[in-house]
């Protein structure tokens, strides 16, 4: 299924702005196009995660490269699904640079009817000079999803 | 060893400002962490459900993993995160989050720390992570191992 690009952008900043813990750590849209999509984060004192140093906490992280796989999902799959983590796998290749925004980039490199695989990495400038890898797998939701099991 | 004081992991909680962002606390049975998430609204991901975002339930565990470790034997510093596997099991609910970190191995430079993560029954864990953990750092500050240990 092809996704014009407007529908992705709006699909990408509803997702940014539209999730209260995206709008609070203040990530931000940065492109989208069918399974591929960036986002960023910038630096604040509230999000260090150790205070000798000033580097970002690796949960900041790990929330913008979740999220932004989330993305690179839906774009590759369409808008008619929703999408949940299974699993997500993190390498920490290096601390963060203090002060520097950080950003994200998501492939959605399979899609399947119900699993969808993605690898991303955050970086301050270059993606071949990450902070973080990861690589995750999504499910897809067909349907509306249900409430959760009790 | 002697248990750590309740004060100390406050302390330490404390000190992380992005442990502050989510609203973490934690109480301590002997050296045992039981680390607490309250919810609050900033924490949502999927606001149909609502649920909780999965990068809130990793970096909670996260952070329940780093305090364990902190708490378990006297550190120079905080251990630094080398790779975690977040597991999702069902969706986090708009409910107070609990989790528990297993150390199952503390080497040298290494620990291998297992995490679990429930809501109104431990038995019903809503995430897992496992995660290895470097422990000392050389003076440069390079993640790499500098044979100084």
């Amino acid at each position: 299924m092809t996704i014009d690009q407007r529908t992705l952008t709006e699909a990408g900043e509803r997702m940014t702005q539209g999730t209260p813990q995206s709008a609070s750590l203040g990530i931000r849209l940065v492109s989208v196009e069918p399974g591929v999509a960036a986002m960023a984060v910038t630096y604040r004192d509230d999000l260090v995660g150790d205070p000798a140093t000033g580097v970002l906490a690796g949960g900041v992280i790990t929330t913008l490269l979740d999220h932004v796989c989330g993305l690179a999902v839906a774009s590759a799959a369409g808008p008619v699904h929703s999408t949940a983590t299974l699993d997500l796998r993190i390498d920490y290749m290096r601390a963060a640079e203090p002060g520097r925004d950080i950003i994200a980039r998501a492939y959605c490199y399979k899609l399947t009817h119900t699993i969808a695989f993605v690898r991303a990495a955050a970086f301050e400038d270059a993606e071949d000079d990450p902070v973080a890898t990861a690589q995750g797998a999504f499910v897809l939701n067909l349907t509306a999803p249900k409430a959760p099991d009790p | 060893m002697s248990a750590p004081h309740p004060q100390k992991l406050a302390e330490l909680l404390a000190a992380i400002p992005y442990a502050r962002f989510l609203g973490m606390t934690g109480e301590l049975a002997g050296n045992e962490i039981t680390a607490i998430l309250p919810f609050s609204p900033h924490l949502i991901g999927n606001t149909v459900l609502p649920a909780l975002h999965g990068g809130v339930l990793g970096a909670f565990m996260e952070l329940t993993a780093l305090a364990q470790l902190s708490m378990s034997e006297p550190l120079r510093r905080q251990p630094r995160t080398i790779d975690v596997t977040i597991e999702y099991l069902r969706p986090g609910r708009a409910l107070t989050t609990y989790a528990l970190a297993d150390v199952r191995k503390i080497g040298r430079r290494i620990a291998n720390v297992h995490v679990q993560a429930w809501q109104e029954s431990r038995a019903s864990p809503v995430a897992a992570l496992r995660g290895h953990f470097l422990l000392s750092v050389d003076p440069s500050g390079q993640q790499g191992d500098s044979g100084r240990h």
